[in-house]
């Protein structure tokens, strides 16, 4: 027996409505994207809906005392709690330079969480910052 | 008084905005471009907003608010523009003749600095947008801690460490307090729901499926929150459902526990310097009125991003106002001549916001519009006399449309048309 789910696309802004036919594990067609992220989309919410994750981690000696964070690729939606905790006990030290690895393979999801800003050392010196600007 | 600091181009805000107007300044020619920003940091709003979404038609790919600023100030900095940073802009003059050509004066605060008066050649405005507060929705009850806009509590929960409370309600459906639904969820609080007063999502819905659904938050429409309880602390708030005329329905009210509420009510173009400088600014959008060039009512002042208009995203901030500061250097070098015709474009048929409102028909444009209620059919955007016309399978309050004209169909029209309409027609 065939059925239809129905997904909003957040590939994207547009976010398309889509209309997915699918029969056990296997999608037999996908409609109402205006383009292939849509496709591609609606397959992997029927097989493993994954989600790009972003949180902060703490920082000792930052000039701000957390520093950004992202998954490098889309985690499974069902695991995002897990790497949430995960996440929320990490401290690191400034500096951070952006992209710098955080956590490789967290929670076994096969995706490392990375710094998504630099965050320089805190300055006793306002004018320093502002001549590294 | 000792005399004024000279620039090219002087930028105010270090935002999405101002960025793209400083690097395409330098871009153009101009050789003094500077960018004051009241902030230690340049990227503005970019800095809190650490979810993904950013840049997929600038950069082709899917980044955070810090990424886009990164990769944005590198450009900035490679094209050699100047920050004055942890500066304040607090007092703007109406643009006057001098030597034969408009400058614009302003004042600004710094700490090493002090009061310092800065003479431009030209201006892009960057301000951005402020997030309707409180004060302006008269709920009644007490007055307890514990009320925030959604920004600011993204700035506490994303940069600066603080969680505003345990138990959360969210009044309005802006992007912001979607995407801070789910972030405080994250961070370990509860979110009981989300409150519409309209009967409408306002922000895109791809935020409704992600921030949402994905959790299980609960959202209602045509609900509004019409009481704060509370002594010291809030307590909960009074929740109250309304009909189509937006008033409350009796007997539908209920009490709702929550120790923090965050408000997503609207954003609203900060314009207190342009109104200094005597800026024409058109009601309905609450910014600057500009032409294609991104041009104010005084020539030398040019404006781009959330100052105009409140954009749903960050690369058209981007694209105006790269716009913005191609025009503020050619002007500031002498370079741009004034327009010979003007168009207006009027909104008609549901169509409310539009951005610029007026044209040289000199440039290709990017019309930028809204309606103002949603249509969930197909229907028809067009611009008139016969411009534009395209079908839409659904317009939708919350994200913006885009007419593209060309120069040469607007100089091809004839030497009496001044107007141009711009509408939604439901097929």
């Amino acid at each position: 027996m065939s059925c239809v789910k129905k997904f909003l696309c957040v590939s994207c802004p547009v976010g398309c409505s889509l209309s997915v036919t699918v029969e056990g594990a296997e999608v037999l067609s996908v409609e109402g994207n205006t383009c292939p992220l849509g496709e591609k989309y609606a397959r992997s919410e029927v097989a493993n809906p994954v989600r790009t994750f972003t949180s902060t981690v703490r920082v000792n000696g930052g000039l701000l005392p957390l520093c950004p964070t992202r998954s490098k690729t889309p985690l499974p939606l069902s695991k995002v709690f897990d790497v949430a905790r995960e996440v929320a006990q990490l401290t690191v030290d400034a500096p951070i330079e952006i992209g710098a690895t955080l956590i490789k393979n967290v929670c076994g999801t096969g995706s490392d969480i990375v710094a998504s800003r630099s965050l320089p050392r805190k300055h006793r010196d306002s004018r320093e910052l502002e001549n590294s600007a | 008084m000792s005399a004024a600091r000279q620039v090219d181009v002087a930028i105010i805000g270090a935002g999405p905005a101002g960025l793209a107007a400083g690097a395409a300044a330098r871009n153009e020619g101009a050789e003094r471009v500077v960018v004051f920003e009241r902030d230690w940091e340049p990227g503005g709003i970019l800095q809190q907003c650490i979810h993904p979404g950013f840049g997929l038609h600038t950069f082709g790919e899917e980044l955070t608010g810090p990424e886009y600023a990164h990769r944005y100030l590198t450009r900035v900095r490679e094209a050699g523009v100047e920050f004055s940073l942890n500066t304040m802009v607090f007092q703007m003059d109406k643009p006057v003749l001098k030597d034969g050509r408009k400058t614009v004066t302003f004042w600004t605060m710094q700490p090493e600095r002090g009061i310092e008066q800065i003479e431009a050649k030209s201006l892009v405005l960057a301000m951005g947008c402020r997030e309707r507060p409180a004060g302006a929705l008269g709920v009644a009850g007490s007055r307890p801690s514990g009320v925030y806009t959604a920004g600011t509590a993204q700035r506490f929960v994303n940069m600066e460490g603080f969680m505003p409370g345990t138990k959360v309600v969210i009044m309005g459906t802006g992007d912001i307090g979607l995407i801070m639904a789910r972030r405080m969820l994250l961070e370990g609080a509860e979110v009981v729901g989300v409150f519409e007063i309209m009967p409408w999502v306002s922000g895109l819905r791809r935020n409704i499926a992600q921030c949402l659904d994905d959790f299980g938050i609960p959202y209602y429409l045509n609900h509004s929150v019409c009481e704060l309880r509370g002594r010291g602390r809030l307590e909960g708030v009074g929740v109250v459902e309304v009909g189509p005329d937006r008033q409350p329905i009796p007997g539908s009210d209920k009490f709702v526990t929550c120790d923090t509420l965050l408000l997503a009510v609207g954003l609203i173009p900060e314009n207190e310097l342009s109104r200094m400088a005597g800026i024409a600014i058109e009601p309905i959008t609450g910014g600057p009125i500009v032409n294609e060039w991104m041009q104010t009512s005084e020539d030398c002042v040019f404006a781009a991003g959330n100052v105009v208009v409140v954009y749903d995203l960050v690369d058209f901030v981007s694209r105006e106002g790269e716009r913005a500061g191609k025009y503020a250097a050619r002007y500031a070098m002498g370079r741009l001549e004034n327009a010979k015709r003007e168009f207006k474009i009027v909104p008609e048929n549901n169509v409310r916001v539009v951005s610029p409102q007026t044209l040289t028909g000199e440039d290709d444009v990017t019309v930028y519009l809204r309606v103002g209620s949603p249509v969930e059919s197909k229907c028809r955007l067009y611009a008139e006399p016969g411009l534009f016309s395209q079908r839409l399978r659904y317009a939708r309050p919350g994200e913006m449309n885009e007419i593209k004209l060309s120069a040469s169909q607007l100089k091809s029209l004839a030497s009496d048309v001044t107007r141009i309409t711009v509408g939604l027609e439901v097929l």
